[in-house]
Parts: structure tokens; C-alpha cells; sequence
């Protein structure tokens, strides 16, 4: 072979980055990158976090604050949607976690393309400055809602519908070409860096989430795109791909012939897996999670892996399912009703076997485990409510109402955070080489968990009363009681807690930084590579002088007949302690 | 341990909240009862399956929370209960789904005997329009939209001249009859949201989207829009009143058809006009100019449309209702003198072409803070010029008396004017302006208001 990978390199022809800058700011090492990556896109979520609290403080105590205005709820509401959907849980599971994971998962030095690497995520971090930049720009930024749907985003009676939608499609340009960039290498390292004898089959749930998620990834976000670049020739240059002839305030806008339902289509063909792009590295990372702290391999893998794929490719035909009520073809609500509710099927098979896993165990728990058991509880209840919405008859009276916040909020925001915070806490003390503080991340957990479920499961039961998503306030109307005022005062009450709790998050991971406890090699008595480098924090290239040989699966957690209660992956079965008589060491 | 106890008292809570709401669905009032049993359907598998998951995982981890030299059990795979899981999954998932379907068919496919109803949306306000006598609604274009032909129908088209047109947000339906509702938009998308007859459809500018259902008791139920169309998004409601077939015919009846609004009469006549404004400028002045003593506010600078509609207020005490609004009392017992629409008609064409006359300022505030709020509140509506605008029922408010407008935003925002439930634009007018909180900001807005023109 004439040419050798930069992956597959030998360490000592690493260049190793010398200077301050080479080292932290330009960076090819995928660690430094994920943590680029990881500490934007938290900053930019805490930014979308007060937003919503900001909303909350208007549907909760209406025409009490008078910043809060019309206008600028709609446009908190719009950024609020679009940073935590694209900016926060897209660049964090996949920029973040997946530069962090892949290379040291899958036993290599580093992504197969480390410059294209570093170039995400600059890029990235230029889609956010354009993002921040709409806020200031005359008009400010677009409140059209997240979804964008023509024609009222580039139309008068909507705010920021000249300069702030034009920035948000820049923006969302910039980020599907760092995303493109990210995704090609995630999947590319994945499939061709896997050290000696980590088979497809063997690799972590976590890998497969990510590598079906990227994959997905790749093939959605250029639906988004065209639909972007489409909507700023509709702006900019006068073509009517979704502008129809219509009247704007009483006066004949200058197109005519478009359609807005084609606008919804793309949309949602990029934004329903796009869903799943969220959730299925999610599923990966929580799987890996339960798995470790519960001692035990994750029950049914290969069961997991195929639900994995299989929802992967099933959430590319669901798309119309939020388009039920749109003016679309009705008959096209039986197909999309079908596969909507067949993709439940191995969501539902992952659940069982997240529950299964833990049957039997022998169930530490840790701050990360919380966490997970979180995430089983809040997308149980989630997923539950998607069977309402995708039955396309139910979802008439739904559509559209405080039903819909709820359940995405449930299905995507909460039960994703529960694991990104599982994740956090898990692999922490590999990242920084300290463990965090156990007893504020516990108090975090119950904050926010119990927290998060009393604000969202009441919303709910607004949908089921008709109240409609998206009102600056609901004023007087003769079907909504005195009483669902004061319940939308109780959830605001409540998401306010849950916001401040996170205080206490961000202060754990700062202060464990300098002065936790140090973490030590492998704390939680993982299996799988992340955690088996010969230094914490693993330096630049990783494995230093030889990259790991796999010999079994991530899950060999207590191994009958064996003497530790796991085997890493890296361990030849002749290195393994066989138990004899004396009873087994205690893991502490 | 505590985390056992709290997912089973969060299951129980569930259980309990969900038994205990009051927060649940409006009292049906349309055919889809369909629809609340595959809900209920729905309801008890998901609601089961949600008990029965947490439960286990509870007694799981009660049952195998770690204690010294406790070990895993080993168990990879277990074939047969994954495919058991399976299937009963699969099985639950056709009980919701099948039901879900048969109830969309009929959801797709309206009954031959359904009358037709068109609703149209524009921001932020609905219209209706029934086919008239030919049954047939007639083709409409955005082309043909004006202050004189607001639907947009097609003067060409013969089908269209005999069409019913509602200028109102206010539905009306018979109790028993089947209605195929042909949804249109003139603007952006918005969506017919009843929340008792739990259909809802887009409305999509560039194309009619459709929907059906039977209105199967009387009363009046709210609309509302529920698809963001804007910032007034929140304020674009409306009424569906149901009533017994002749009451129904009656309202209908007493509605213009195209052709009414197409002809001479309809534009009022400015020579009428001049003789029946003579008891007006008595305190209206000669000029139309107003009288501030007199609590008279100019009459001349303001569209027809809009004079039109407050006359007839007045004098269905639509306006005027409240004891709080003791001039708006004066005005209503005024109205003797304008016997019929039409007077209202002629008279409200020979104001509307009255030359504009100079008003005094007489309140003085921030006028930049006046700026933002009327930019935030009233503009859209209104006018960045405060001009007005026919198309979103606002009125022309640059050139007007401060002393007026201050009054009539008060009263807004006291709800003295416009919650009279038959005066929908009012009551979107007492919605919107809530944030005007202080009487300071209303004397800013107003402020602001005077130096534009």
C-alpha cells in the first residue's frame, strides 16, 4: 500500500501540535474538537434555554413584561426551536460526541480526515455567528416559527421578514456544510478506521447511533438545503417556488404559480429524520450508559442494532405524518399513518430491551445512571404520545395544539437531554480526567427530571382542551377555563426551576474541572476502547505507541466464570482472570 | 430507593392527573365522535403499556439495585421473548392504527348531501361565503381582490353572483346538516380550528383545501387560527354559532349577495348622505371636523367602510353597549335618525368624501417610545403611516383627535369597547392591545400617532 491513512499511522510520525494555538484553537486533534464543537453548542442551547424561559414568562404571567411583545415572542420562539433542534442537539450528539467517541471507540488515532475535521467545525462556529447576528440586524430575527413555512416568513405581519430570514437560511447554509463536512468523516472513520477485529457487530450501540445517524444526516440535510437556497431565490431573485399569487396586507405580491405545500415537503423530508438524526445517536449513547452502570450487556444487541437501521431508514418515509392537516392529498394520510406507526415497532423493541437490560443487573446508581433511567421514563412517555399524533385521525383534533409541544418536547428535548446529560457525566471523567461532584449531580438529576416531566406532562392535557401552540397569549375564549390560566403558570413555575437547576450543572462540570477528585484509568469499568488508553485524558493520537486489537464485543459484563465483572474489548481471552473459589473482588 | 418511589409516585401521579383533569377535551359538538373513541382507544393501550414499562422498571431496580457481591445475570439474547415482544407490539399497534384509518376514510370522503360552506382567511380575520341559490360557489382569483370585491370573486363568473358573502368573523351553521367546508386563503397559511367539532385544516394561499363534518348540537363554539400566520397569529378568531335550521335561513338571508355588493346602492349615496348628515354636525361640525367639548370625535379623513361598520354598531348597540362608555351610549340613542342600513350607507359615503380637516395635538409623550410600541402593536394592522387598511379591518388613525384615540384604546383595553360578542374586530382590537399596559404608554403611542401623517 502505497498511501497509509493519517488514522492508521504509526505514532511517531504524528506531527504533535506544539504552540498554545495548534494545540486549542486550530486544532486537528478530533478531541480538542469535539470539545470546540461541544462548549459552542452548550453555550449557544443555554442562549435558546433563556428563550424559552422568556416565552414561559408570557404564557404563564401574560402582558406582565414589557419586552415581551408579539413580535418578539414569535421570534424567541423561532430561535429557541432552531438553535436546540440544529445548533444545540445536532452539533453536540454528532460534532460533539461523535468527534469525541468515534476514533477512540472505533481504536484509532484520529478521524480519517482530521482538516476537513477542524474546517467543521469553524464552520460551524460561523453558522452561529451569522445565527447571533440576525438578532441585531433591522428588524431582528426571523419569527416565522422554526419550521419557516412560506409564504408569511418572507412576508409583511411577520417579524424579521426581510434581513432575519435571509440571515437564518445563510446561517442554516453555513451549518449543512459543516454538518457535511463532519458527516462524511464520522461515517468514513467508522467504516474504514476500525482497528484490527472490531467487526461491524461488535462495535457499541453508541457507534452504530452514530454512524446511522450521520449517514442519515447526509442524505436529509440536502433536502433543507435546496429549500433554503429555493426560499432565498424566492427572496432575493423573484422566482416563485413557493409563493402563489396572493395579496400581502391588500396589496398583489409579485409572484405567482408557487406552492407552499412543496416548501412543507422538503422541509419535513429533511426534518422528520432529522428527528431521529437527534435521537439515534441518543439511543446509542444510553445504551452503552445502562449497560456499564447496570453491569450487565445490553440485552438483544444485534435485536438493537437492526432497530437502529431499521429506524433509520423508515423515518426517510414518515415525513408527511406533520403534514396531516397541511392541505396536502388526505389519502395521503393512510400511508404516511402506516409507516408512522410501524416505525413505533423497534422503537418500542429498543425500550424493552433498555428495561430487560437492567432486569438481573446488578444496577449501580450513578449520576449517569440516573440520567438514563430518566431518558427510559420521559421517552417511554413520549414515544407513547407519538402513537396519537402519528394515527393521522387522532391527530386532527391534536394538530397544532399544546399536544404537539408536549410530545416533541418529551419525545425530543427532554429525553435527548436526559441522555446528553447521561453522556456528560459518563465519559466526563475521561474527557477531563476529574470526577465531578456526585452529589450536586444528583440534586441535578431530580431537579430536572422531576421538573421537566411536571412541565410537559400538563401540556399535554392543554392540547386535549384545543389550546393552539404558538399564541402570544390565549386572551379570552369561551372554551378555555379560568383554571388552564393558572395550569400555564404552574408549567411556567416549573420550567423556570428546572432552567435554574441547570446552574447547577454548568457549575459542577467548571468547578470538577481544577478541583474534582482525579478520575483514574476506566472509573466505571467499561468495556469498551474509549476508556482503555494508556493515558486519561488520552493525548493526541490517542493510543501511544500501539493502536488496540479487538477481541469480543462492547458488552462482556459479567461474564459467568469469570473473575472482574467485565472484559475490555481489547483483552485476549488468555489475558482473562478466570475466577477461583474465593469469592469475587468488589468493584467499588 | 428514592428513585424507585419516585417513578412509581410518577406513574401514579400520571395515572391520577390524568383521572382527575379537568383540563380534557371540549364537549363534542360535531359527527366525530369517530375520532374520541380511537382516541380512547388509543388512550387505554399507550396508558397500559406507559404503567406497565415504568412499573417493571421500578421493580427492576428495586429488585437489582447493587449490593455487595451481587453479579449480573449473563444473558445476551433470548430469541423467543424478543419475537413474543414483537408481536404483541405489532398487534397493538394494529388495534390503534386500524380503527385510526376507517375513521380517515370517512374523514376523506364528505356525504353526497353536504352543503357547501367556504371559509377564507386573511390576516388576521376570517370570512365566509355560502353558494347561494345555484348551489355552485363561484371562481375567485387574488387578482380581482379589492376594497369593493374583498373575496376576489370573478365578476364573469354567473355562479358567483348569487354567492352569500359573510363579512364577519361569526359562522353560522344548521344543527343536522353535513357542511363541506372549501378552505381558501388570500394571504398566508392559516388553519379553521374548532375545537368542539375537532376537525382543523390549512388553508394554503394558491390552492382550496377541504374538510367536512355535521354540526350535531346548538350553541356557540369558538375558532381559531392554528397555524402561525403572523404576529396577530393569536388574535385571529371567530365564532361558530349553530342554531335550528330557520333561524339559520334568516341570518342567512339577511346577508348581501355578490351582486348586492356590486351595485349602485351598495356605495351609498352622497347626496342622501348630505341631508341626513345634518343632524350629525351638530356635533360633528359642519366640516366633520369634531368637537372635543362635545366628546365629538372627526368624522372626516375615515374610510367608509369603517364608518359604515361602527354606525350600524351603534345602532345594533354592538357599540355603546357598556355603562362605562357613556358617549358611545349618546351616540347608540343618537342612531334613531339613521333608520335603516342604507341611511347608514348614504351617510357614511358623504363623510367618507368630506375633505380632511387639520385636528390640534393636545397630548404630548415620549415619542420614541411611542414609536416602538405603535411598531410592535398597531403597525401591521395599521399602517406603518397609520393610514389604515381595508384589508385588516384597521382604521385610518394618523390625522385623528389624541384625545379620541386615547379614549378608545382605554376603553379597548377595559374591554368598555369591543367585547361585544357580535363585534369580533373589537374584540381582536381589546386582544391586541393589552400590552398598552400604563397610561403612559397610551399617551406615547398616541403621541407618536400624532406626527405621522
Amino acid at each position: 500500500m502505497n498511501h497509509i491513512a493519517f488514522a492508521d499511522q504509526p505514532q511517531e510520525s504524528m506531527h504533535h501540535p506544539q504552540g498554545f494555538f495548534s494545540k486549542y484553537v486550530w486544532s486537528l486533534d478530533h478531541k480538542v474538537i469535539a470539545i470546540q464543537y461541544g462548549v459552542t453548542a452548550i453555550m449557544v442551547g443555554v442562549l435558546a434555554l433563556v428563550l424559552s424561559g422568556l416565552m414561559r414568562l408570557q404564557l404563564g404571567f401574560p402582558d406582565t413584561f414589557s419586552f415581551i411583545n408579539p413580535n418578539t415572542y414569535l421570534q424567541f420562539m423561532t430561535m429557541h426551536g432552531m438553535i436546540m433542534v440544529v445548533y444545540l442537539l445536532t452539533a453536540l450528539l454528532l460534532g460533539g460526541f461523535g468527534n469525541y467517541l468515534i476514533p477512540l471507540m472505533v481504536g484509532t488515532r484520529d478521524m480519517v480526515f482530521p482538516y476537513l475535521n477542524m474546517l467543521s467545525y469553524w464552520t460551524y462556529l460561523l453558522s452561529v455567528i451569522v445565527l447571533m447576528a440576525s438578532f441585531f440586524v433591522p428588524g431582528g430575527a426571523t419569527g416565522a416559527g422554526w419550521t419557516l413555512y412560506p409564504p408569511h416568513t418572507l412576508l409583511p405581519g411577520t417579524p424579521g421578514h426581510e434581513l432575519g430570514i435571509i440571515m437564518m437560511l445563510v446561517s442554516l447554509g453555513i451549518f449543512i456544510v459543516a454538518f457535511t463536512m463532519g458527516g462524511l468523516n464520522y461515517v468514513t472513520t467508522i467504516l474504514q478506521a476500525r482497528t484490527k477485529g472490531m467487526s461491524l457487530m461488535r462495535m457499541p450501540l453508541t457507534l452504530w447511533g452514530i454512524f446511522t445517524a450521520s449517514l442519515m444526516g447526509l442524505l436529509a440535510f440536502p433536502a433543507l438545503l435546496v429549500a433554503a437556497i429555493m426560499m432565498m431565490l424566492d427572496k432575493l431573485a423573484g422566482t416563485s417556488f413557493f409563493m402563489p399569487a396572493l395579496m400581502s396586507m391588500g396589496e398583489a405580491i409579485d409572484h405567482s404559480g408557487g406552492s407552499p405545500l412543496l416548501y412543507q415537503h422538503l422541509f419535513w423530508f429533511f426534518g422528520h429524520p432529522e428527528v431521529y438524526i437527534v435521537a439515534l445517536p441518543a439511543f446509542g449513547m444510553v445504551s452503552d450508559v445502562l449497560a456499564t452502570h447496570a453491569r450487565k450487556n445490553i440485552f438483544g444487541y444485534r435485536m438493537m442494532v437492526w432497530a437502529i437501521v431499521i429506524i433509520g431508514g423508515l423515518s426517510f418515509v414518515v415525513w408527511a405524518h406533520h403534514m396531516y392537516v397541511s392541505g396536502m392529498n388526505l389519502s395521503f394520510g393512510f400511508f404516511f399513518a402506516t409507516t408512522t406507526l410501524i416505525i413505533a415497532i423497534p422503537t418500542a423493541i429498543k425500550v424493552y430491551n433498555w428495561v430487560l437490560t437492567l432486569w438481573r443487573g446488578n444496577l449501580h446508581m450513578t449520576v449517569p445512571m440516573l440520567f438514563a433511567i430518566g431518558f427510559i421514563f420521559t421517552f417511554t412517555h413520549g414515544g407513547l404520545s407519538g402513537l396519537f399524533l402519528g394515527n393521522v385521525a387522532i391527530d386532527v383534533p391534536l394538530a397544532d395544539t399544546y399536544f404537539v409541544v408536549a410530545h416533541f418536547h418529551m419525545v425530543m428535548g427532554v429525553s435527548t437531554v436526559m441522555v446528553l446529560f447521561a453522556a456528560i457525566y459518563h465519559w466526563y471523567p475521561l474527557i477531563s480526567g476529574r470526577m465531578f461532584n456526585t452529589a450536586l449531580g444528583k440534586w441535578h438529576f431530580w431537579v430536572t427530571f422531576v421538573g421537566t416531566y411536571t412541565t410537559f406532562l400538563p401540556m399535554h392535557y392543554l392540547g386535549f382542551l384545543g389550546l393552539p401552540r404558538r399564541y402570544f397569549s390565549m386572551g379570552e375564549a369561551a372554551y378555555v377555563p379560568e383554571s388552564a390560566h393558572s395550569l400555564n403558570a404552574g408549567i411556567s413555575i416549573s420550567a423556570i426551576i428546572v432552567m435554574l437547576a441547570q446552574l447547577l450543572f454548568i457549575a459542577n462540570v467548571i468547578w470538577s474541572l481544577k478541583k474534582g477528585p482525579r478520575a483514574g484509568h476506566n472509573p466505571w469499568g467499561a468495556t469498551s476502547l474509549e476508556w482503555q488508553t494508556p493515558d486519561v485524558p488520552p493525548k493526541h493520537g490517542n493510543w501511544g505507541e500501539k493502536v488496540p486489537e479487538v477481541h469480543r464485543w462492547a458488552y462482556d459484563y459479567s461474564v459467568p466464570g469469570v473473575k472482574a465483572d467485565f472484559i475490555p474489548q481489547n483483552m485476549p481471552s488468555e489475558a482473562v482472570e478466570m475466577e477461583d473459589d474465593s469469592p469475587q473482588g468488589e468493584r467499588s | 430507593m428514592v428513585l424507585v418511589v419516585i417513578l412509581v409516585l410518577l406513574v401514579l401521579g400520571t395515572v391520577i392527573f390524568h383521572f382527575a383533569s379537568p383540563w380534557w377535551f371540549t364537549p363534542l359538538a360535531s359527527n366525530w365522535g369517530s375520532i374520541d373513541t380511537t382516541i380512547n382507544i388509543t388512550f387505554w393501550i399507550t396508558g397500559l403499556v406507559f404503567v406497565a414499562v415504568n412499573l417493571f422498571m421500578a421493580y427492576a431496580i428495586f429488585k437489582f439495585k447493587h449490593k455487595k457481591g451481587q453479579k449480573s445475570h449473563y444473558e445476551p439474547e433470548n430469541k423467543k421473548l424478543e419475537i413474543w415482544l414483537t408481536g404483541i407490539t405489532a398487534l397493538g399497534i394494529a388495534i390503534m392504527l386500524a380503527p385510526g384509518l376507517f375513521v380517515w376514510a370517512s374523514f376523506v370522503k364528505a356525504p353526497s348531501d353536504a352543503q357547501q360552506v367556504e371559509v377564507v382567511g386573511k390576516q388576521w380575520h376570517w370570512m365566509y361565503r355560502f353558494p347561494g341559490e345555484d348551489g355552485e360557489l363561484g371562481r375567485t382569483d387574488p387578482r380581482f381582490v379589492s376594497e369593493h370585491n374583498p373575496f376576489g370573486l370573478d365578476p364573469q363568473d354567473p355562479a358567483g353572483q348569487d354567492d352569500i358573502l359573510v363579512f364577519s368573523n361569526i359562522l353560522h351553521l344548521p344543527v343536522g346538516q353535513p357542511h363541506k367546508f372549501w378552505l381558501r386563503s388570500q394571504d398566508v397559511l392559516h388553519n379553521f380550528a374548532v375545537p368542539h367539532f375537532r376537525a382543523k385544516m390549512d388553508l394554503v394561499p394558491g390552492t382550496v383545501t377541504r374538510m367536512w363534518l355535521e354540526p350535531t348540537r346548538t350553541g356557540t363554539f369558538d375558532v381559531v387560527c392554528m397555524q402561525l400566520c403572523g404576529t396577530a397569529h393569536h388574535a385571529m378568531r371567530g365564532k361558530v354559532v349553530v342554531q335550528e335550521q330557520e333561524d339559520f335561513d334568516q341570518w342567512l338571508a339577511s346577508h348581501p349577495t355578490f351582486a348586492d355588493t356590486q351595485s349602485r346602492a351598495y356605495r351609498g349615496d352622497q347626496d342622501i348622505g348630505r341631508a341626513l348628515y345634518a343632524t350629525c354636525a351638530s356635533c360633528h361640525g359642519q366640516q366633520g371636523e369634531g368637537n372635543q367639548g362635545l366628546n365629538a370625535p372627526r368624522v372626516a379623513g375615515l374610510d367608509q367602510w369603517y364608518l359604515e361598520r361602527q354606525l350600524a354598531y351603534y345602532k345594533d348597540r354592538v357599540r355603546g353597549y357598556n355603562d362605562g362608555d357613556t358617549y358611545g351610549q349618546q351616540m347608540a340613542a343618537m342612531m334613531a335618525v339613521l333608520p335603516d342600513r342604507q341611511a347608514i350607507r348614504n351617510v357614511s359615503a358623504y363623510m367618507a368624501a368630506m375633505p380632511e380637516t387639520q385636528v390640534t395635538p393636545t397630548i404630548t409623550g415620549n415619542t420614541a417610545r411611542g414609536e416602538r410600541l405603535y411598531r410592535n402593536f398597531c403597525s401591521d394592522c395599521h399602517g406603518s403611516d397609520g393610514s389604515g387598511n381595508y384589508h385588516t379591518n384597521a382604521p385610518r388613525i394618523s390625522g385623528q383627535q389624541d384625545w379620541y384615540l386615547e379614549r378608545q384604546v382605554t376603553y379597548f383595553r377595559d374591554g368598555i369597547r369591543g367585547l361585544h360578542p357580535q363585534d369580533s374586530h373589537g374584540n381582536q382590537m381589546v386582544m391586541l392591545v393589552q400590552g398598552l399596559r400604563d397610561e403612559q404608554a397610551i399617551r406615547d403611542v398616541v403621541a407618536y400617532i400624532n406626527t405621522l401623517d
